[in-house]
């Protein structure tokens, strides 16, 4: 019955000090007085400000990465008791005492330190010795530019880290894909590549690169499975699923739930909402929620309405108009119809309202009960201020040699023209006004100083976008020059033909009934004349959909005031309030991460800023932070020795790789077949990390910074001792050009170390060093370290 | 690879043996069904539509049989050897040889009745007629109607105007290589063009002048296309339908047959693409008699079409890196092949290096020779490059020029930057407006010769006049600081911490002072760039740049346009950032000096080299035309929307560049099928599935003929969307040629399986044809419908119900 006392309880555990004792090292040189500069350094003001969003709750939209990155950061900023106030504005400025700069930089430190026993074990893994897996370590322990990075509140380090810890699981598994297949470690690993493939890409887009490769070691793996015969169909078909899901279902989920938690996270309205669009605001707290909430739903006859443009480029805005006119006559000797002025403001009005107006009746308010517009109807729109109809005319081509004194209906577009006193303009002799050459006179209007012109073309072309057509509203000059004032209403996203317009929701065309000219944004600023706001014009040939012919209803109340006074005063009351709209989390999900790829900034031009072609040579660096009185600084550099060799090892591997290949492919085996294999896996994840954390540098537009290479380091460092053991083994075969490899190899080090611990001032910027040692440090002319001048 | 060759026994069995040596091969345990249709020579011509060649579809399998020299047991002594054997060495330019006597010849062995020659030359004749038939009549859709419309369409205002300035001998910048504009001036002379029609702008008439000629030249390279894919799909399937498929999608492609008709640059592009591919598919069918006459020829073809595409655009690149890809491939082969010594694998390196790389590097040098050759006058390209350069051309004020060497005080000076298209230092008597910096004289770039980019070189703390005769001359050197007063308006160049108008990190350039008085502001240091003329400053070749004193920065050119207050000329900044960059670099162009002795510019003119070289320099960045909708990649293959060549209104007669949406869309879908039954077949193959022979051929054609068609669609769509440059609908067409192929070949394929798995041999044939024929008709219908969009239409727009074409706008986003 006791049988199990009669034996002991016996915990067996193999503890490697050499990953504890380098992994202690790697905190200590992490952690090492964290919080020293209290001040802000280099990009800590801008994850910082992103920091302060999340503590306060509010939304933003960052382009430079997906959110998982900027949480991780919050996180530290949430368990430090971090309250969001703190003004980021500038690089050096200190840190008051509320900002927990411990806390904040513990994360990229914690990570950064990680990644030294994770070089240990992927060398491992990858069936490296232990020496060489030591020596991996103790690279990663003193690359300078690698720990700069990671004691800050940074993202490389912890990018680095999700990197490198997927290639370990997937190294991880495929290894115990040898032995036992679903198991559980099997099981454990496998999803742990997919998650932190996903955690990468989470952090930086740039993740997408390892994400890559490993998914393409895997399918080279998965492969041979299906080449493999001993397996039966079902077998094989099983091993394909789980890797599916666990790379590809589990990374798609994670990234969703990346977005997920940001979106509850940031539920207030903030400074970037403009960007998005309204019906995104509106499920924000706060902000165009507050205006929107209670507007009815249904846009009817009478109601009064904001139209803002869908695109939004350059600037989002509204529909606007005002009591300016055209130019009678443009710089470029075009004429216009010379109506009212109709443009896109990108500020909340009063002039941007508008009334929906049933051509067929005269009320411009809403009946009771409302009728609503819907799709494919046929409305007029007036401007609430002004009352005047939105209008673009519709032109016919004159007969030859139009010069007639007459009012015909064909004609052009009117201007009205006040005649020189010194001119003797008469109807009947056209041709006396030299000022139009293209301009005939058809009438006398109100007095005999006023005419009005006809001009004789036969179109009346936008004032920036000749192609299109001007859009006005209509002025009466007393003449019988019609009015086009009905627009078809095009539902963009209708489900049914029927579908009534919604605030919000409906995005909607507005095309003119006469000419099927598009209501569009051209996206042209108006000079002086108006007022530098952006041109509103009718495309003829609409091409297609895009988004800038596209219009919602943001703001909306049913018009309650028959008489013009009344209305001005109710256009100038504010919305009622009422719920608010949800959209579901996917289109929330889309639309902001559509933004986020297409938001731009536009500087490309920093002062550290450099070309991936200067990283691989060490040819730049970044100060980082300067101490406001001392010449203490931060500086990201690099250890000169490490990445000498790191770039050396990559070149020697890549030779040697094609040797070995070539000589195979003529039947010359020099490596047995499992160390081939094992060469070639090392290469294809270490130089092949590299290659892929690069090249795609190259292609890129945005600003660079020498920070961005390491990621790419990292791989490079963990290739640099596979390559050393492999030469060390090939080469060397008498126990005397051993011993003497071995020597070369500790002198090598050495001189990293020494490197390391002359650069630690400017890695640590715990010292401040005098002028001449600065000079002295100064290896290269392009390193711009900062020299205080007194 | 056995089971392949089983089935070539198999092809052969049913043609004339009726028990032979089935069972001996490996192959022989597969399931095998025969197919009895596809035209072997007992066929009569009749069943071309649905015959093909008995074909050695393991081509490249059985390429490594032959290097290898030996062959599988299945293959060895039997019958078959008969078949492989006739192969070898068959690489002449018609297919139709490609049947080969041998293969006709047994079947008339054994079957007497048919008359054995006279079949023979009747198929031979056939194949013949089949190719005229089918270039015949790409010829006449593409030749019908071209004089239409008689006014310039579209792009033909750029490449007309260009073909005029050869004509001409006029300088010009261009930003594509020179060869297609070459060889359209050279369409145009000999045809009688005399160049002076001047190609304003879209829709001008062409009246009396001779446009035929070189839309004429065009079209002819067009209608090559067709008869080109026909050769290069029969070559890799070695089936005549799908060849006929192919051609037939093309020719009755509204939008090949659009983009063929006009004076543009495409149409030659597309010749060299598709005549490179050909030649490179003929060469790998060469592969098994390497050395020979043939196997020469069809190499080195494949280099000059591969310069030919590169000299005409620079997407050229992408045909080459196709080819580089097989020549990499098939050298693999080759270095494995251990029955090759190492010296002949060096051989072959050797004469694809030759062949592949010198050969066409020579000939696009060559182009550049003659273009430079040729155009030896003045004209609007001057300003675009160096001074240096402009002294060769005749009518150029530095054309037999001669002006001092060396800069020294006093002298009057053009500044240019070294950049092409950034104009010359220009300033002017308006003022930065207000808000914008200091409210000083605006100091900008200008592109054209101005007696505003006049300036006086001047040291910094005199004031004296350096050109007084009593003090001696003093030259400029390195390092020293000078101060540059504006002739016309004696105003300082001049820089201070405010910000640049649109640049907002770089530092304002004004003109400042009076009478040349100005402040310390106004000091700058000249450097000379990499000092090859020693420390004096050499004009045209000294390469220099302009340090502010005070705030360190650099002068240099942002290449922005600034708004109508600056009169659209270019912004000049003074960067903080000190990096090399060819904006900030500038040279010294014009420059009077009567103290010193002047030199013939002749002396410093360049060498052809560095022409070159600079001919390739900075040719990014130009701005594309105006008032264009420009599209993205992925419109392209769904045919999302097409571009205007001519008219806009209904009274206009109107052409519309789109494609056949039948055709085009047929091809999105053979993609589409293609990845699926490719990566079915190739998993079906790795997990060891032994195929039926019949299936295993065409898998093979699949697998490395598609394949090869496949990557050459990948290489010519996908980099597009990494480019940043603005890019058109046309930028497509080379894709879609051999997603054209594809299609071919695919649906061929696709047939043949859905034919092999009826059991029914009259069945399957049926199938077979009718499958075809409806997909040939039902090509030819939709062109029918369509073809107006290439020939022109007058008329209501297509919104309007009462246009013919009004049912045929199934996209809303067509305009035509």
């Amino acid at each position: 019955m006791l049988g199990f006392l009669k034996r002991p309880v016996v915990v067996k555990a193999d503890i490697n000090l050499n990953v504890v004792v380098l992994t202690a090292v790697a905190l200590l040189s992490r952690l090492w007085q964290l919080a020293y500069p209290r001040a802000v350094v280099f990009d800590e003001v801008y994850y910082g400000q992103y920091i302060s969003f999340y503590m306060k709750r509010i939304f933003f939209l960052d382009g430079s990465g997906p959110p998982f990155g900027h949480m991780l950061l919050a996180l530290g900023g949430y368990l430090g008791g971090f309250d969001g106030n703190f003004l980021w504005n500038r690089i050096g400025a200190e840190y008051s005492s509320n900002v927990p700069v411990w806390s904040l930089r513990l994360l990229p430190a914690l990570t950064g330190a990680l990644l030294v026993p994770m070089a240990y074990q992927i060398l491992l893994e990858l069936g490296f010795s232990h020496c060489a897996a030591t020596g991996a370590a103790l690279l990663m322990l003193i690359e300078n530019a690698l720990i700069t990075q990671s004691r800050l509140m940074l993202l490389e380090s912890v990018l680095i880290f999700f990197n490198l810890l997927a290639v370990l699981s997937y190294l991880k598994f495929s290894n115990s894909q040898k032995q036992r297949p679903f198991s559980l470690s099997w099981w454990f690993w496998l999803t742990l590549t997919g998650v932190a493939c996903s955690c990468a890409v989470g952090v930086k887009y740039v993740g997408v690169c390892t994400y890559l490769l490993v998914l393409t070691v895997a399918s080279v793996h998965a492969w041979h499975l299906i080449g493999d015969r001993t397996l039966s169909h079902v077998r094989v078909l099983c091993h394909l699923l789980a890797r599916a899901a666990a790379l590809l279902v589990i990374p798609a989920l994670m990234y969703l739930l990346f977005f997920y938690v940001h979106l509850i996270l940031v539920y207030r309205s903030g400074p970037h909402d403009q960007i998005m669009s309204s019906a995104f605001q509106a499920s924000l707290e706060g902000g165009l929620a507050r205006i929107t909430q209670g507007q009815p739903l249904e846009v009817a006859y009478g109601s009064q309405v904001t139209l803002k443009n869908v695109f939004g480029k350059p600037v989002p805005c509204w529909l606007h108009s005002h009591q300016s006119t055209y130019p009678m006559i443009y710089e470029n000797g075009r004429g216009s119809s010379h109506q009212q002025q109709v443009t896109c403001y990108p500020f909340k009005d009063v002039n941007n309202w508008w009334i929906v107006k049933d051509p067929g009746r005269h009320q411009l308010v809403v009946s009771n009960p409302p009728r609503p517009v819907r799709h494919g109807d046929v409305v007029q729109l007036v401007h609430g201020m002004t009352t005047r109809f939105l209008n673009t005319p519709r032109v016919r081509r004159p007969a030859p040699g139009t010069a007639s004194t007459s009012l015909r209906p064909a004609l052009l577009s009117v201007a009205e023209w006040r005649c020189p006193h010194s001119v003797d303009c008469r109807p009947s002799d056209p041709t006396s006004c030299g000022l139009f050459p293209r301009g005939v006179v058809i009438g006398r209007v109100r007095n005999s100083l006023h005419w009005t012109v006809w001009f004789s073309r036969h179109d009346v072309a936008a004032p920036l976008s000749p192609h299109s057509q001007e859009v006005s509203c209509y002025v009466d000059y007393n003449i019988s020059m019609p009015s086009q004032n009905l627009w078809r209403l095009d539902i963009v996203n209708r489900e049914s033909d029927t579908e009534v317009w919604k605030t919000i929701l409906s995005e909607v065309r507005l095309v003119h009934v006469n000419t099927s000219a598009v209501l569009k944004l051209s996206g042209a600023h108006l000079p002086d004349w108006g007022f530098r706001q952006l041109e509103v014009v009718g495309e003829k040939l609409s091409r297609g959909y895009h988004e800038s012919m596209v219009w919602n209803v943001e703001e909306h109340r049913y018009g309650k005031s028959q008489e013009q006074k009344e209305r001005e005063l109710e256009l100038h009351s504010p919305a009622q309030m009422d719920v608010s709209r949800n959209l579901s989390f996917m289109a929330r999900f889309l639309e902001l991460q559509w933004r986020m790829l297409t938001v731009r900034s536009d500087d490309s031009e920093h002062k550290y800023s450099s070309s991936p072609l200067d990283w691989v040579t060490l040819d730049t660096s970044i100060a980082y932070w300067l101490h406001p009185r001392t010449s203490a600084q931060i500086h990201l550099l690099g250890n000169a020795v490490i990445w000498a060799s790191a770039g050396l090892a990559t070149l020697v591997y890549a030779l040697l790789f094609l040797w070995y290949l070539l000589r195979r492919r003529r039947g010359i085996h020099d490596l047995p077949e499992d160390s081939w294999l094992r060469w070639a896996l090392a290469g294809a994840l270490c130089a092949g990390g590299w290659a892929v954390n690069y090249v795609p540098f190259f292609m890129m537009e945005k600003t660079l910074f020498l920070y961005h290479y390491l990621p790419a380091l990292a791989f490079q460092i963990l290739l640099l001792p596979a390559v050393l053991e492999h030469l060390g083994d090939r080469l060397c075969r008498s126990p005397l050009l051993r011993s003497l490899f071995s020597g070369l190899v500790v002198a090598w080090y050495s001189c990293a170390c020494h490197v390391f611990n002359t650069l630690r001032p400017l890695t640590y910027g715990d010292k401040s060093l005098s002028p001449s040692e600065l000079k002295a440090l100064r290896w290269k002319d392009s390193w711009d370290i900062l020299i205080r001048k007194h | 690879m056995l089971c392949a060759t089983s089935r070539l026994l198999a092809a052969r069995t049913a043609t004339a043996l009726p028990a032979q040596p089935r069972g001996r091969g490996p192959g022989a345990r597969c399931r095998r069904r025969e197919l009895h249709f596809p035209g072997h020579p007992e066929l009569p011509l009749g069943d071309f539509l649905a015959g093909r060649l008995p074909r050695s579809s393991v081509s490249a399998g059985r390429r490594a049989i032959l290097r290898r020299g030996r062959m599988p047991p299945a293959v060895r002594g039997g019958p078959a050897g008969v078949e492989l054997r006739p192969r070898r060495g068959r690489c002449g330019p018609q297919v139709t040889r490609a049947v080969g006597p041998d293969v006709a010849a047994e079947p008339t062995a054994r079957s007497p009745k048919r008359p054995a020659r006279g079949s023979r030359r009747f198929e031979a004749a056939g194949r013949w007629a089949l190719l005229a038939l089918v270039t015949l009549l790409a010829f006449a859709t593409r030749f019908h109607r071209l004089d239409e419309p008689p006014h310039i369409c579209w792009d033909e205002t750029h490449f007309g105007k260009m073909g005029s300035y050869y004509i001409n001998r006029t300088f010009f910048f261009d930003v594509h290589p020179p060869l297609g504009k070459m060889l359209i001036g050279l369409a145009g002379y000999l045809s009688g063009y005399d160049g002076t029609f001047l190609f304003q702008k879209p829709g001008d008439k062409y009246e009396h002048h001779n446009y035929m000629g070189m839309r004429g030249f065009c079209a002819f390279l067009g209608s090559l296309l067709v008869p080109f894919a026909y050769l290069t799909v029969l070559e890799l399937s070695k089936s005549l339908p799908a060849a006929l498929l192919t051609a037939a999608l093309l020719t009755f492609d509204t939008g090949c047959l659009t983009l063929s008709q006009y004076i543009l640059l495409d149409p030659i592009l597309m010749f060299f693409i598709m005549a490179a591919m050909l030649s490179m598919v003929k060469y790998n069918s060469c592969a098994d008699r390497p050395f020979s006459a043939p196997w020469w020829f069809w190499l080195s073809l494949t280099g000059i079409n591969l310069a030919g595409a590169l000299g005409v655009k620079f997407v050229g690149l992408f045909i080459i890196l196709q080819v580089g890809w097989n020549t990499i491939s098939d050298l693999w082969h080759l270095f494995g092949d251990l029955s090759l010594s190492v010296v002949t694998v060096g051989k072959h390196l050797t004469a694809r290096i030759l062949c592949l790389i010198v050969l066409p590097l020579t000939l696009y040098t060559a182009t550049y020779a003659v273009h430079f050759m040729v155009l030896n006058k003045s004209g609007p390209g001057d300003g675009f490059f160096s001074s240096a350069f402009q002294a060769r051309l005749s009518g150029n004020n530095l054309h037999n020029a001669s002006i001092p060497e060396h800069l020294a005080y006093g002298s009057v000076i053009t500044v240019k930057n070294v950049r092409m298209a950034m104009g010359y230092l220009h300033s002017h008597r308006h003022l930065y407006p207000e808000g914008i910096g200091a409210r000083q004289q605006q100091v900008t770039t200008y592109l054209h010769k101005d007696y505003n980019n006049l300036w006086i070189i001047k040291k910094h703390n005199t004031n004296a006049d350096p050109l007084d005769p009593s003090f001696p001359v003093e030259f400029v050197r390195h390092g020293d600081i000078i101060r540059l007063e504006h002739k016309e308006t004696s105003r300082n160049l001049h820089s201070h911490y405010h910000e640049a108008p649109l640049t907002r990190k770089h530092y304002q350039v004004t003109g400042y002072g009076i009478n040349g008085t100005g402040d310390s502001n106004d000091f700058w240091r000249i450097e000379v760039v990499n000092r090859k003329f020693g420390n004096r400053i050499k004009v045209l070749r000294s390469r220099i740049r302009l340090i502010h004193l005070v705030t360190g920065c650099v002068l240099g050119s942002s290449g922005k346009v600034l708004p109508k207050w600056g009169w659209e000329q270019l912004e000049v900044t003074c960067t903080p950032y000190l990096k090399e960059t060819l904006n900030s670099i500038w040279n010294v162009e014009d420059h009077i000096n009567p103290k010193l002795p002047n030199i013939s510019l002749d002396v410093l003119q360049p060498t052809f080299p560095e022409i070159l070289l600079e001919s390739h320099m900075g040719n990014n960045g130009l701005k594309p035309k105006d008032n264009e909708f420009t599209s993205k990649p992925w419109h392209w293959p769904i045919n999302y929307q097409g571009l205007r060549f001519s008219g806009i209104n209904d009274t206009d007669f109107r052409v519309y560049l789109l494609g056949n949406p039948v055709v085009w869309w047929l091809n999105l879908l053979s993609i589409a099928l293609y990845l699926l039954l490719g990566s079915i077949i190739a998993v079906a193959m790795q997990r060891g599935a032994c195929l039926p022979a019949e299936v295993e051929g065409l898998s093979q054609v699949l697998l490395q003929g598609g394949g090869q068609l496949l990557l050459g669609w990948m290489l010519h769509y996908f980099p597009f969307f990494l480019m940043g440059r603005i890019l058109y609908f046309h930028h497509y067409f080379p894709a879609m040629l051999f997603s054209s192929m594809l299609t071919g070949i695919l649906w061929d394929t696709l047939l043949r399986l859905c034919a092999w798995s009826l059991a029914s041999s009259s069945l399957a044939r049926g199938i077979y044809a009718v499958g075809l024929l409806s997909l040939l008709l039902g090509t030819a219908y939709s062109f029918y419908l369509f073809h107006p969009l290439a020939y022109g239409m007058v008329g209501p727009l297509a919104q309007d119900p009462r246009s013919p074409m009004a049912g045929l706008r199934w996209l809303e986003s067509w305009d035509f």
